[in-house]
């Protein structure tokens, strides 16, 4: 599959003549490498597709036009909504690419109809095409991938019809959620909820009982779940909260407002606390109308909650409700819930209640089947002489034998390719330029000088405050090599500091700059003007607050999202903005950039997080799923994949070949803020309004672990340079460091466990913290390690 | 944490009522109930959903605080047109607005009257955002610098105390490293983290942490760059010339918290000090060292019993030392004794244990050098008060039955030839002092009917006083009875005058603070300051006081010496030690009066009527303005001999105190922020 899928980036970088080698849009052929017809769906309004538009329909050139031709849904100017993309979770069929065609007609977007039908009919071939290579893969894999791409819902629209072999296995596992018949109509109306196809989806809920009984059933199932075994009523327990909700929403939609009072009134205690800002939303949606986009709604209609139950549970639940006839219930079960069971013992109450508290359930276990290349790509040889030219300069006598072993072993490791490391091209790369040579051969200098940390030495913390910001600092980020901190403010200007006694030049004006003999060997020097040093620049350009920042690796761009809903490339050479980066309409909450550069991704309120190209003024792909808003995004070390936290509480790792979702992690409590990957590349940390840190085995697609010990919302974390110490910093004005090492050290990650999924997470997490360290009113925004393990920590103080 | 919330949703709407205010407001007259109702809770509806937006920009925003600018843009994502016009007081200062197909950025700019402009003073620019650089951490601990909160504040005060004491009783324990590392490893508490960090880990390199048997770690002698500094300024200000200084220094003393480290410093310099002065018989630097004493028992956040075996010599010495001043016969040493034997009392109720056996053995001392016939008379006053200071306990047993002999004593100098007239002061004073301690503890022993001739029988020559001021101290107590929470103040009989008066003295650095011209016949003050630069002033009128106080303001309770002397008018003028302990912050002009309550700053007091003020203050920074509250003595007082009479006891660093005008009674002029009641007035006899 892999081997496949390479080779189509390959044709993709040929067909791509002008310019650096790039991602091309995971076409049909694509999916074909991928195997399951469900990856198909990245069609036109997917990720690439929208760059495949664009580009069949001769480069018609102005944005506006292909970007109606995204999707069905980004007429999205009508729609409000900006969940409207990626909430389309149902199964796609024919019907729903005639409904989507129909609506395409309706809303005069010929072009893009054409373009779909096209598309459509070539996935259709695609698939045909297709489908024995998948074959070979074997079939359980291409199920997976076919339920995967379905649970994930990634890209609404037109989807290729599901291929009739791959899906048994999957609905047929999930015994009784039937996917049928909910299916007619209701992708379309995800899509776009003015129009009347909404009202297909709400209709869902027409089904009139009597609302006086709900309460009854309600209780009813409450005393049957808390009269069960003890083994059997934490997994039933999971059933309260989405029963609960549908029930709500189902009084309310049929106009029942005292009764839908009354039933919230008396159980909304139950449920859990992690979803009280959840109920919260609840609460206050008391008409019909209110429902017609109200995002949480639309979220719960149209995904199914996901709840992960043992055989032995569910036997129970179904015989319980089907004895009593209680034929609302088991709609609403049928229909709304995706019941994930599982062979084996049911699971603890504390199990349960470390992987759930995300808006749409657990995560089903398929998606998380899936193999993620996790780690590190090989280094590239760096030119010895270099190395040895810059050590003679430093005029180190011993030195250079000391570094020669090291170099070497450096290189060896470098040479043995990981073996969870993806293909060294699977997608392509920029090339090294000399001054990222040089970059490199200083940062394996630092490295020989970096501290060991551990347990028993803890890195030295430096705290940059930004004084006089009156809370308007909004984000932080710092270069690899320490040398510029640029901050984002909500005054829609960035802020660049040198904090290195090298102060920030621009480049002369261009006619100062043709009087320059490029010849000379200092002219880097010289086309820099002295005139304009200054420790601090200030980037004006946007119009709304900075809530992301992010440098390239080379120091001469900056990124910046901002609330304007744009992502904004800035030179570092010149002080100038590049490029305005529009897709986003909503507020962009973070942007980075990849570990190699070229590449970056953003994230915002529009729920999708897109990848980017520096050259390219649209999306290369969109990576759609999550509920809420995309809180934060990260580039994997290898640059292979990306990871989004969001406010629907769950993280994604995103596959950046082919724009499929590899991993949803629940566990989170709380819209998630921060993440960090570890160096290795094997684990994640995530953190989130709940104070919590959560770590996840990235291979094994577990949580391994749970860092208690803030109060408050998780804005930074990051791993030392070596992975040994995991640092976080939070709005309760603390910067915690933990043993990362000790915290991977004993994973049970044996055959069971990651079969099941079931975790066990150790007692205590105390144990791991090995220091606290208060500032004075200062949310800590941002953490960095140098390359010499000095920890940076940054934030605005904010008097109080 | 999330778990713990409750959960609480409320289901507010706005009232109908409000929708019709606003649809009034819109012109529309006329609205019905139920569409009120309808408007009520959709627009009840609409805000929670713009309300909840907005949290989101306030977190991404990395606020704890909702702005309005919050609410704008969740405005904005719904499409709605912001509201302009709102700022919350960090506001940004341009705003956008948009219409008519155009996007503009403006300033908002309203029409200003120049004149108004121009008229009010520049304000100051708002300063720019910078970025500033500090050591949060270094190798896992945390520095005690001013960018980092101050390790007491962040969790639990006492912790660092309790954990000093901890250490300080049980350092072998194997525990203690434990603590250390487990403090900052487990997060036990932030504040035990830094205060415990910092110093001790910071020297010990982080390896030697691990090492699983260490004896006694704390072999940290090392300050940090600040901690020098500030133990430097500190020093210099407590012994230095300036009054307002010291009070400060005296104030971080006893408050700050996080001391500890450079307490071994302190302690030797208190002891170093002491040694020093006593032979130079320097009694104001004396003095100063004393108080410091004072500020380091006053402050809650140092347990100082490592350091007692350093300490109790050094006060001792104040005590019981046969010469504490060049001039013995003028200088009041009294008072530096009295308040040394003051802080003895302390140091023993604090840290006196059955192991260290501190009491008995101070105990002992004063007992030992009270019997020697030889002991000369200061060191005699010394020992006593210092065991009268111990309670009335100590009284009871070790005093009284010593009375007889030592008023025998008394009298053969008081009666007897002229040898010397500082053995005559010294008599005085001791027999002063032993009436002032007895009277209350044979107030209570005895049964009320006071009989001079019971008296005279049982305590010899002493009886007669004793027995009046046995007399006074049951008023006392009945009037205290009343009056809650008085402490007693007794006033010693009058005696021959002490007079002394004041050289004037330039430099305000000299440290022996009171130089005293021979000018002995003159009734003059005596004025131990605590300031040292008092300005040269001779003061022409009688008054006269002495004022010692120590003017830290963190002690629950303070103690005052003052001295008061009563007017020089009459012939007799008397001169009364006195001593009082104010339980209170800081201390104030008291009005006490006995019989008839005068207003004093008017009323020159009858003989029946006796007036006093007792001032106990210095006023923490106060230049002239707080000190030299003052006030003359009431009128030419009645030198019906036996009574000390309205004695006024003024308070003032300066001495031209006594020309200043009386303050009322109960102003807390001296400083402020004293209330009247919290002083203790004292019935003079």
């Amino acid at each position: 599959m892999a081997a496949l899928a390479e080779e189509q980036t390959e044709v993709a970088v040929k067909l791509e003549s002008e310019g650096p080698p790039t991602l091309l849009p995971p076409q049909a052929g694509d999916g074909a490498g991928e195997g399951g017809g469900g990856t198909t769906n990245n069609g036109p309004n997917g990720c690439g597709g929208n760059v495949a538009a664009s580009s069949s329909a001769g480069g018609d050139g102005g944005t506006p036009k292909p970007s109606v031709a995204v999707s069905a849904v980004a007429p999205a100017g009508a729609a409000p909504v900006p969940a409207a993309a990626p909430d389309a979770g149902a199964p796609h069929d024919r019907q729903t690419l005639l409904a989507v065609l129909q609506f395409l007609r309706q809303s005069n977007l010929r072009e893009a109809e054409e373009a779909l039908r096209r598309e459509a009919r070539l996935l259709e071939e695609a698939v045909a095409g297709s489908g024995a290579p998948g074959e070979a893969d074997g079939a359980g894999g291409e199920a997976a991938s076919a339920l995967l791409s379905r649970v994930t819902a990634s890209v609404p629209g037109p989807a290729a019809p599901d291929p009739p072999g791959t899906g048994p296995s999957g609905p047929a596992a999930v015994s009784g959620s039937a996917t049928g018949p909910a299916a007619p109509g209701k992708v379309g109306s995800v899509a776009v909820e003015d129009q009347p196809d909404v009202s297909a989806v709400l209709s869902a809920y027409n089904q009139q009982g009597d609302p006086t009984m709900y309460e009854e059933y309600y209780s009813g199932l409450k005393h049957f779940i808390e009269c069960s075994l003890d083994c059997h009523r934490a997994e039933l327990s999971q059933l309260f909260y989405p029963l609960f909700v549908h029930m709500y929403l189902e009084l309310v939609y049929n106009q029942h407002e005292n009764e839908a009072k009354s039933f919230f009134e008396k159980f909304h205690g139950d449920q859990e606390c992690y979803y009280q800002d959840d109920l919260r939303v609840l609460s206050s949606l008391t008409k019909k109308e209110h429902m017609k986009g109200n995002e949480t709604m639309l979220d719960f209609r149209t995904s199914k909650f996901v709840l992960r139950i043992s055989r032995d549970s569910y036997q129970l639940l179904k015989r319980h409700l089907q004895e009593k006839q209680n034929n609302q219930i088991w709609n609403i079960v049928q229909e709304h819930l995706y019941i994930d069971i599982f062979d084996g013992m049911p699971r603890s109450k504390q199990q349960i209640d470390a992987m759930v508290g995300s808006l749409a359930g657990e995560a089903k276990r398929e998606a998380n089947k899936s193999k993620v290349f996790f780690g590190l790509l090989k280094e590239p040889e760096i030119e010895v002489p270099l190395d040895d030219e810059d050590e003679e300069g430093e005029n180190e006598e011993g030195k250079p034998k000391k570094k020669k072993p090291r170099k070497d072993s450096i290189g060896s490791k470098s040479k043995k390719q990981d073996p969870n490391a993806p293909p060294q091209n699977r997608i392509p790369l920029p090339e090294l330029k000399d001054s990222d040579k040089l970059d490199k051969i200083m940062n394996m200098k630092e490295t020989t000088k970096r501290v060991r940390l551990g347990p028993d030495c803890l890195p030295s913390i430096c705290f940059y405050t930004f004084l006089n910001a009156y809370q308007g600092l909004t984000a932080v980020d710092v270069t690899d090599d320490s040398s510029l901190i640029a901050g984002g403010f909500a005054d829609s200007t960035v802020r660049v500091w040198s904090v290195t006694p090298k102060k920030l030049r621009s480049v002369k004006q261009a006619a100062d700059l043709s009087l320059i003999d490029k010849e000379s060997d200092d002219v880097l020097e010289r086309i820099m003007d002295e005139k304009t040093a200054s420790e601090l620049k200030i980037l004006y350009g946007h119009s709304g607050p900075v809530y992301g920042a992010s440098f390239s690796p080379d120091r001469n761009y900056l990124l910046s999202s901002s609330e304007d809903g744009t992502v904004r490339l800035w030179s570092l050479q010149t002080f100038t903005c590049l490029v305005g980066y529009k897709g986003h309409n909503y507020p962009v909450w973070d942007t980075q950039f990849s570990p190699y550069g070229y590449y970056f991704v953003s994230g915002g309120h529009d729920r999708v997080a897109r990848l980017w190209a520096t050259d390219h003024y649209q999306p290369l792909r969109i990576f759609a799923g999550h509920l809420a808003d995309v809180n934060c995004t990260r580039f994997h070390p290898n640059s292979n994949y990306v990871a989004t936290g969001s406010a629907d509480r769950t993280v994604r790792l995103w596959d950046v070949l082919n724009g499929n979702c590899v991993r949803i992690f629940t566990g989170h409590k709380g819209p998630i803020h921060s993440l960090t990957f570890s160096p290795n590349g094997r684990f994640l940390a995530t953190g989130a309004t709940d104070g919590r840190v959560l770590l996840w085995d990235i291979g094994h697609g577990l949580m391994v672990g749970e860092l208690k010990g803030h109060t408050d919302t998780v804005c930074s974390l990051r791993f030392s340079r070596d992975g040994e110490i995991l640092a976080s910093g939070s709005m309760d004005n603390t910067v915690r460091l933990w043993d990362a090492v000790k915290a991977f050290e004993d994973l049970e990650t044996d055959d069971f466990t990651t079969a099941t999924g079931h975790i066990n997470l150790p007692e205590n997490s105390q144990e791991l913290l090995l220091g606290t360290y208060m500032t004075k009113s200062t949310p800590v925004v941002h953490l960095h390690f140098t390359r010499r393990n000095l920890v940076l920590a940054a934030g605005a103080y904010s008097p109080q | 944490m999330a778990e713990e919330k409750k959960l609480k949703l409320s289901n507010t709407v706005l009232p109908s009522e409000s929708m019709k205010v606003v649809a009034e407001s819109m012109g529309i007259a006329q609205i019905q109930e139920e569409t009120c109702q309808l408007l009520t809770d959709e627009v009840s509806y609409r805000i929670k959903e713009i309300a909840q937006d907005a949290l989101k920009f306030m977190h991404m925003g990395k606020r704890q605080k909702l702005t309005t600018s919050d609410i704008d843009y969740a405005l904005k994502l719904k499409n709605v047109e912001p509201l302009y016009g709102f700022h919350a007081q960090e506001f940004i200062p341009f705003r956008f607005a948009s219409g008519g197909g155009r996007e503009l950025y403006f300033y908002e700019e309203k029409e200003v009257d120049l004149s108004d402009i121009i008229n009010t003073p520049l304000p100051r620019v708002p300063l720019d955002v910078c970025l500033k650089a500090h050591w949060l951490s270094i190798e896992g601990c945390q520095p005690a610098i001013p960018e980092n909160p101050p390790p007491a504040v962040t969790a639990f005060p006492p912790a660092p105390k309790e954990q000093q004491k901890a250490e300080a009783t049980e350092p072998l324990k194997s525990t203690k490293p434990g603590q250390e590392e487990d403090g900052p490893l487990k997060g036990k508490g932030q504040g035990a983290t830094p205060a415990d960090g910092k110093g001790k880990e910071k020297k010990a390199p982080p390896l030697l942490e691990g090492a699983p048997l260490r004896l006694k770690p704390r072999s940290i002698h090392e300050l940090s760059v600040e901690q020098q500094l500030y133990y430097k300024e500190i020093t210099e200000a407590c012994v230095g010339s300036c009054e307002a200084k010291r009070a400060e220094a005296l104030q971080s003393i006893a408050t700050d918290p996080g001391l500890y480290q450079m307490l071994p410093r302190f302690s030797t310099f208190i002891s170093e000090g002491v040694r020093v002065n006593v032979v130079q018989n320097n009694l104001a630097l004396l003095i100063y060292l004393m108080r410091m004493v004072k500020a380091l028992m006053d402050n809650p956040t140092l347990y100082l019993e490592k350091y007692v075996h350093e300490l109790i010599p050094a006060v001792m010495t104040c005590i019981v030392s046969r010469q504490l001043c060049l001039r013995p016969d003028v200088d009041n040493h009294w008072a530096l004794r009295d308040f040394a034997a003051r802080l003895v009392a302390q140091i023993c109720k604090h840290f006196s244990t059955t192991t260290n056996n501190i009491q008995s053995r101070i105990t002992k001392t004063f007992t030992k050098s009270w019997v020697d016939e030889k002991t000369p008379w200061t060191t005699r006053y010394g020992s006593i008060a210092g065991l009268a200071e111990l309670g009335h306990d100590v009284i009871k047993t070790l005093i009284l039955p010593r009375l007889q002999q030592e008023g025998e004593r008394i009298r053969g100098v008081l009666d007897g030839p002229v040898l010397s007239n500082i053995d005559r002061i010294g008599a005085d004073h001791v027999q002063s002092l032993l009436l002032k301690h007895c009277a209350p503890v044979l107030a209570k022993l005895r049964p009320p009917p006071d009989n001079q001739d019971a008296y005279r029988a049982e305590f010899g020559s002493l009886g007669p006083l004793l027995c009046s001021h046995v007399v006074k101290a049951r008023a006392q107590a009945a009037l205290q009875a009343q009056q809650v929470n008085r402490t007693t103040l007794t006033i010693t009989q009058p005696r021959p005058t002490l007079t002394l008066s004041q050289a004037p003295q330039p430099g305000p650095r000299t440290p022996g603070l009171l130089k005293v011209p021979g000018s002995i016949a003159l009734p003059v003050q005596t004025l131990v300051s605590a300031r040292a630069a008092a300005p040269p002033q001779p003061s022409p009128p009688p008054t006269k006081f002495i004022v010692m106080s120590s003017s830290s303001s963190a002690s629950s309770t303070q103690q005052v010496l003052s001295l008061s002397t009563s007017a020089p008018g009459s012939g007799s003028t008397t001169t009364s030690p006195v001593t009082t302990t104010v339980p209170s912050v800081q201390p104030i002009v008291k009005l006490v009066s006995t019989a008839t309550t005068t207003p004093p700053s008017t009323a020159p007091s009858g003989p029946g009527s006796v007036q006093k003020y007792i001032v106990v203050s210095l006023p923490p920074t106060g230049e002239g303005k707080g000190g030299p509250t003052s006030h003359p003595s009431p009128a030419p007082p009645p030198s019906s001999a036996p009574s000390p009479l309205g004695s006024s006891a003024l308070c003032g660093g300066k001495q031209e105190a006594g020309d200043s005008p009386p303050p009322a009674p109960g102003t807390p002029k001296a400083n402020g922020s004293q209330p009247p009641g919290s002083g203790s007035p004292q019935p003079a006899p």
